[in-house]
């Protein structure tokens, strides 16, 4: 089964769909966990968050992204895979900080409208493989940048979408450095980038599902058309 | 930079062109579902449509002076890519496939804005690459075509973050903004990485020091591109005071890196002067 798993990530290119249905076996077996704890211990408790309305629901939602991404590369840079050169290691530790302080502004800017620290669920991914974890990475800064592309026009603070797109284009840059890493070419492969030069973009309620499989904290969206 | 900067100059002689854009209106109606992949790709022709639809066979000659004004710019980038691609034994064979890939997309910019403004499209003008002598080996040089890209691609990521406000709520045209804006930090990365990897010491990312943010050891002859790229204070947060891994504040070099900013359409008409004849 695990080697199964493993073979279904070792890809160089591994496209959307592969992500989607791997990241839909990690949320079968977080979903399974979860039911079995219930029954063990009779508790009934919503395990999860909504982001809320109108621009803090949007902050939130970027929030909860960038909680993800800074857990996952303090992860990684933690428990270096197999083979990390140090100047891998390097890059990894700038975005490590890059996401922590996307994360921290986020919440300061917040201030009491914030959800809650989510805790994240990374036990499908195997820290020491690779390619498995660089493209874990790939997948996770596509589709952030995706989601700031998808959900721009929601903002109704000009300030807000200021900021918003001064970090969606850090995420850019990270997403063409983690794909160089894994497939040299890759930087802006048409699975991201269209024919006539336009990113993906994704909405709410494409891309929290697929942050939700890596979440034991579920993140809802009910006013923008996603519950968990 | 072609988008926004269009939109933005477009409201200061027809106040009305937001609402001649709406996505209510049916020329776009059909494509403001960007879940559909048919509907991205067809974006910039839709886009074409609704111009021609709302000024009819020929724009206002102030729309036209704004377009034509957008389309210089992006036949500056496309002729330097165009330029460098075509200059025998300037970029190595195995990074063709780099240069070919962003050339394509600022040659597709252009054929936009042509298709936009029709016969009223002014012709190609006089550039020079070296911008008055500021870079003399532009076209012989693969290190330095790589330092002239580098800083037209950072800025023009400053370009369309500078405009992103003017296009609040507009799902269609803010979308399609953001998606070429994320497009010119992809390019902006890997053309930082290819230097990086012929020994420059520059990341994929803009790094700031207590001074002025210009990372990229070309020196004061593109300080302007950099200008401000080193501020701290986000939101009217200081961004350096948040906590980080290491404690309760964060290191300046991370703060600049982790946002990057804007740019007036001032500054960046500034900044490209120097590449016209």
């Amino acid at each position: 089964m695990k080697t199964e798993e493993l073979k279904n990530v070792d890809s160089a290119n591994m496209p959307r769909r592969s992500f989607l249905r791997y990241a839909g076996v990690g949320a079968a077996s977080v979903g399974l966990l979860a039911t079995a704890g219930c029954q063990k211990d009779h508790i009934k408790t919503y395990n999860g968050v909504d982001i809320g309305s109108g621009d803090t629901g949007i902050l939130n939602y970027a929030y909860a992204l960038e909680q993800l991404e800074a857990a996952f590369y303090s992860a990684v840079v933690a428990n270096p895979y197999t083979g990390m050169s140090d100047h891998e290691k390097k890059l990894l530790t700038s975005i490590r900080d890059h996401e922590i302080l996307h994360r921290e502004f986020f919440k300061a800017a917040l201030g009491s409208s914030a959800i809650i620290g989510l805790t994240v669920d990374f036990s499908s991914l195997d820290f020491k493989n690779r390619i498995q974890i660089l493209a874990t990475a790939k997948a996770f800064e596509d589709l952030g940048v995706s989601a700031y592309g998808g959900a721009g026009y929601l903002i109704t603070n000009p300030d807000y979408l200021t900021i918003a797109g001064k970090i969606v284009s850090v995420e850019a840059r990270h997403a063409a450095l983690i794909r160089e890493m894994i497939s040299p070419g890759s930087f802006a492969g048409s699975d991201v980038v269209d024919s006539n030069g336009l990113n993906q973009s994704n909405e709410i309620k494409v891309v929290l599902p697929i942050a939700n499989t890596f979440l034991k904290t579920k993140v809802s969206a009910s006013n923008f058309g996603y519950k968990a | 930079m072609n988008l926004i900067n269009i939109i933005e100059q477009l409201e200061t002689v027809d106040p009305e062109i937001a609402e001649r854009m709406s996505p209510r209106r049916a020329a776009i109606k059909n494509i403001t579902s960007f879940g559909s992949k048919v509907a991205i790709a067809a974006l910039p022709m839709a886009f074409a449509t609704v111009f021609k639809k709302a000024y009819g066979a020929a724009a206002p000659a102030a729309v036209s002076d704004v377009l034509n004004f957008a389309l210089t710019l992006e036949y500056l980038e496309s002729y330097f890519y165009n330029q460098g691609a075509a200059a025998s034994g300037l970029i190595p064979n195995n990074n063709s496939g780099y240069v070919a890939e962003i050339q394509s997309d600022e040659n597709q910019h252009v054929a936009f804005l042509k298709s936009v403004l029709g016969t009223a499209a002014v012709s190609m003008p006089a550039f020079d690459l070296t911008a008055g002598g500021a870079f003399p080996t532009v076209l012989s040089n693969y290190d330095t075509f790589l330092a002239v890209a580098n800083v037209f691609e950072d800025t023009g990521v400053r370009a369309y973050k500078g405009q992103a406000p003017n296009l609040l709520g507009n799902q269609v045209v803010l979308g399609a903004a953001l998606s070429i804006h994320a497009v010119e930090a992809r390019h902006a990365s890997v053309i930082r990485q290819i230097r990086a990897s012929r020994g420059v010491d520059i990341a994929p990312w803009i790094t700031g020091n207590a001074g002025l943010s210009n990372d990229t050891g070309i020196g004061a002859a593109v300080d302007a591109s950099y200008a401000g790229e080193n501020n701290v204070m986000q939101g009217g947060v200081d961004v350096t005071k948040l906590p980080s891994i290491y404690g309760n504040s964060t290191a300046y070099g991370v703060a600049v890196e982790a946002f990057d900013e804007p740019l007036s359409m001032a500054a960046v008409l500034a900044i490209v002067k120097p590449f016209f004849k």
